[in-house]
């Protein structure tokens, strides 16, 4: 890999504010291939700031690839062209000299624009709040060992807990659907001895707080899982339709 | 200074028994009529709101990120620690304490620490009844492994996500209480300022960072659980936007910051690529169970590629030094032995200063898939950093800045010596002493906010009667205008350099070269001449965009530089004035002839808590003596 400079093209989406109109805006810029993709952006801001112009609002925060913060849609693609991989933890060396790069933000209804590229993902934290936990207050819970789960079952259960609520999976979805960050929590928990007294009530309050917030429905693309940083299966959205059913046919008595 | 750390008497094993039944109580009807503040959402501050409003407290509770689920706590790759013995390997809640203490170089009080043991095997109780996914094995019942400084395998973990795994199960209880509307949350608030009325901490001031608003909160009582402040050097493991304002303005309200120059430097990061770099990423301590440290054995081979270094080339300098723990010594003699390598002018091929770490032999061993099992995503995340492949060549790592064990000081309540104001997790200083054992932060933070507070906040709510308060109360609004114009101050200057200029001025060439993995008179004497210069510099030339009355990041990240730019010189001052090496403080006066810090019991065995005194003038230092009744002082050793 050559460490020399590459010159790179960006067209980034800028937008004041929530009630401003956004426009693409273009701008020249250097980088080193061993550059993440953010301190690329780092670098431009830097310049932008000296030449007293606004510079480009994003967000990120533990730049490891685990707070979920970081965001952009890069080349159509959320956190870009590299899979299982953040935004954050997307390297130049993916592209090359001359490259000509569309940065925009989350494109969802229940994701309103903040500024530039930020946008709001309460949506995520209410979706939650509604029914994404197991109830146990804090003190008198079993030994931990006194609930057994089989290895492969508890590898399965993790493999859905991975989300990091990026938001990676609505941007990608044409009906910015929250299926697959929904269903990876339900599937999270069902799976799970301790996660079955709540099951029902979990499935259907949990579908109806992200139909609340404007999500879209699910109509089989599987842009999500492709895009989705950490990998989560779309068996996430077949368990959940499965819990949403059996609620629904049973009742939300627990 | 009030230092009284109220330590329960009796034998150590009942000290928290008995200090629980000591405790008053606020009964269940009349906790509904109690505010408290809970400033952070991390592991300490999410499990703190989640558990006292399960109590019945109404809670308002902060976070300067867009959710409680980001906090930094949310990174901890490796484990975490619990005197459980599953593995029937010998360990007891003796054993986790007196490691933790040895760990720590003797500078913890024993007190907490015992404490914090005892409550280790609840938390992993509590954790796997809310759905954390432990590793188990195939019997069905939960994995151990080992980590740094222990020779027992008590370490939980979730593949390299511990952390992550933990916070979203704390975040899940308090995202269950805010949907019970026992639980305010304020996502994207920064707290810039703390309240005092009476003496007592009564609430803060913060800033709403979409809005620009600048806003009081009233309370009965106030929990800080505002994690740690590695990023006074820049480049650090933490998160970008964590930082010390919280901490640091409850320090110029009068709560005393103790043992400052404790900082831990991780031994296992992926090494600096450039001017650009922006942060250091952390690779797991858990890939010290496999992997192998070593460098080129003559200064002759660093130019050559790792694969045509013989093995008889090759010093596994930490087998070689530490044979009892060989590459599993504590993080600070780990770190050090490697700067030890690299000055030796033995650091690796590739630029920056390195070493290696190697899985050849573990995968050789335990075969590709084991290894892939156990540190697969930790091998993903080197190779998207780096570009290189673990399985095939050794991982490059250096130590870096990781987790900061100093903090405002609390007495076994955990409350600092502000009445009212409460300090948990990394925030504070209690349990560490001079160096964390690795998996001991998410144990404490968890063992904080779940376990301990809870209990001891209610003693202070049923005898501090300190009546209700207001925000219209003149202290907050006084806070008010002062956050205001410091805001107002920082927009005005209009020069033309960034804060990131000053922020790694700061952090790379003062607190890294003379405050970082060692340390001494000259260095940390040439620092406190060059803070004040550079501070003074940031006040002319710094440029901050935009206003005060919107989103405004560079605001926001000035303001936290600033507090920056004036705590280093408190950390430089304390470890300047401990004349000892212990623990992450390594004095290079103070080393015995191989090397090794060098303790001074007799004029050291204390917290250094400072006090402030006001702007430009120097901090009043006050001590908390630790007395060792159980652990017997002894020069660590670990060969």
């Amino acid at each position: 890999m050559s460490d020399d400079n590459m010159r790179i093209t960006l067209h980034v989406w800028r937008q004041k504010g929530p009630n401003d109109r956004g426009t693409l805006k273009t701008y020249k810029t250097e980088a080193n291939p061993h550059m993440s993709f953010l301190e690329m952006l780092d670098v431009l801001n830097e310049q932008l700031l000296t030449q007293g112009e606004d510079p480009i609002a994003f967000d990120h925060d533990c730049r490891e690839g685990i707070c979920g913060m970081c965001s952009m849609v890069i080349n159509g693609r959320p956190h870009g062209p590299r899979s299982a991989t953040t935004t954050c933890q997307l390297h130049m060396r993916s592209f090359k000299d001359g490259d000509e790069i569309y940065i925009e933000p989350w494109q969802a209804k229940a994701f309103p624009i903040i500024k530039d590229l930020m946008v709001d993902r309460t949506a995520f934290d209410r979706v939650i709040a509604s029914g994404g936990y197991i109830s146990v207050g804090t003190g008198g819970a079993p030994d931990a060992n006194a609930i057994q789960i089989g290895k492969k079952q508890s590898d399965e259960a993790f493999d859905y807990a991975a989300c990091i609520g990026c938001g990676g999976c609505v941007a990608a979805c044409p009906n910015a659907s929250a299926m697959l960050f929904v269903g990876a929590k339900v599937a999270h928990l069902s799976k799970f001895p301790q996660g079955q007294v709540e099951r029902k009530g979990r499935a259907l309050n949990m579908v109806a707080a992200m139909d609340t917030e404007g999500f879209g429905a699910c109509t089989n693309h599987g842009e999500c899982a492709a895009a989705c940083p950490k990998e989560i299966p779309l068996e996430a959205i077949m368990i959940l339709n499965r819990e949403y059913a059996r609620a629904q046919i049973s009742g939300s008595e627990d | 200074m009030d230092l009284n750390a109220r330590i329960p008497s009796g034998p150590i094993s009942e000290k928290w028994d008995k200090h629980r039944f000591d405790l008053k109580l606020v009964n269940p009807a009349n906790k509904r009529k109690f505010k408290v503040i809970v400033v952070g959402s991390g592991l300490a501050g999410a499990s703190a709101a989640a558990t006292l409003a399960e109590l019945g407290y109404h809670i308002d509770c902060f976070c300067f990120q867009d959710s409680p689920r980001r906090a930094h706590s949310i990174a901890a790759q490796g484990g975490i620690n619990a005197a459980k013995n599953y593995p029937n390997d010998g360990d007891s809640v003796y054993r986790l304490f007196y490691d933790t203490v040895k760990g720590g170089d003797y500078r913890a009080r024993e007190a907490n620490v015992y404490r914090l043991s005892q409550i280790s095997n609840q938390i992993i109780d509590q954790c796997a009844a809310q759905g954390v996914p432990f590793a188990r094995e195939y019997g069905g019942l939960l994995a151990n492994r080992s980590f740094g400084g222990a020779q027992v395998s008590r370490t939980f973990y979730a593949r390299g996500q511990t952390g992550q795994q933990l916070l979203l199960g704390a975040y899940s209880a308090l995202e269950r209480m805010i949907g019970a509307k026992r639980v305010t949350m304020h996502t994207r608030t920064e707290m810039l300022d703390l309240v005092l009325v009476n003496g007592h901490a009564r609430g803060i001031v913060t800033r709403n960072l979409l809005t620009g608003k600048i806003e009081s909160h009233s309370a009965d009582a106030v929990v800080l659980a505002t994690g740690g402040y590695g990023n006074v050097f820049y480049l650090s493991t933490n998160a970008m936007a964590s930082n010390v304002t919280a901490a640091y303005r409850c320090y110029k309200r009068g709560a005393g910051f103790a043992n400052p120059c404790f900082t831990q430097i991780h031994p296992t990061c992926i090494p600096v690529s450039g001017d650009y770099q922006s942060k250091l990423t952390l690779m797991s301590e858990s890939l010290r169970n496999d992997g192998r440290v070593w460098v080129p054995k003559d200064k002759a081979d660093c130019g050559k590629a790792p694969k045509d270094i013989p093995e008889s080339a090759r010093d596994y300098y930490l087998e070689r030094k530490y044979p009892a723990f060989g590459n599993l010594v504590p993080r600070d003699v780990a770190s050090r032995a490697a700067k030890e390598a690299v000055d030796s002018g033995r650091s690796v091929l590739g630029g920056s200063p390195a070493v290696y770490l190697d899985f050849q032999t573990a995968i050789e061993r335990d075969g590709k898939a084991a290894i892939e099992d156990r540190y697969g995503n930790l091998f993903d995340m080197y190779e998207r950093i780096s570009g290189e492949n673990p399985y095939g060549t050794p991982m490059r790592i250096y130590p870096a800045v990781h987790y900061t064990m100093g903090g405002l000081w609390v007495d076994y309540n955990l409350m600092s010596n502000v009445p009212g104001l409460h300090v948990l997790g990394e925030a504070n200083f209690s349990d560490h002493g001079a160096n964390r054992l690795g998996a001991s932060a998410l144990m404490q933070g968890l063992a904080d906010g779940y376990f301990v507070i809870p209990y001891t906040i209610g003693n202070y709510l049923a005898t501090a009667k300190q009546g209700s308060v207001n925000t219209d109360h003149p202290a907050f609004k006084e806070a008010e205008k002062a956050a205001e114009e410091k805001l107002k101050r920082l927009l005005s200057v209009g020069g033309d350099k960034s804060v990131d200029y000053f922020h790694r001025k700061l952090g790379v060439e003062i607190m890294w070269e003379h405050c970082g993995m060692a340390r001494n008179k000259q260095g940390l004497e040439k620092a406190l001449q060059m803070i004040p210069e550079l501070r003074e510099r940031f006040w002319k030339e710094i440029r901050v965009p935009g206003s005060s009355s919107e989103l405004n990041l560079w605001l926001e990240k000035a303001n936290r530089v600033a507090d920056f730019l004036e705590f280093g010189e408190i950390m430089c001052t304390d470890a300047l004035a401990r004349e000892e090496s212990a623990g992450g403080h390594f004095r290079e006066e103070h080393q015995t002839p191989g090397g090794e810090a060098k303790r001074d019991d007799e004029n050291f065995a204390y917290g250094a808590v400072w006090e402030y005194k006001g702007d430009n003038t120097a901090p009043a230092l006050h001590k908390e003596h630790y007395t060792f009744e159980y652990v017997k002082l002894a020069t660590r050793n670990y060969a």
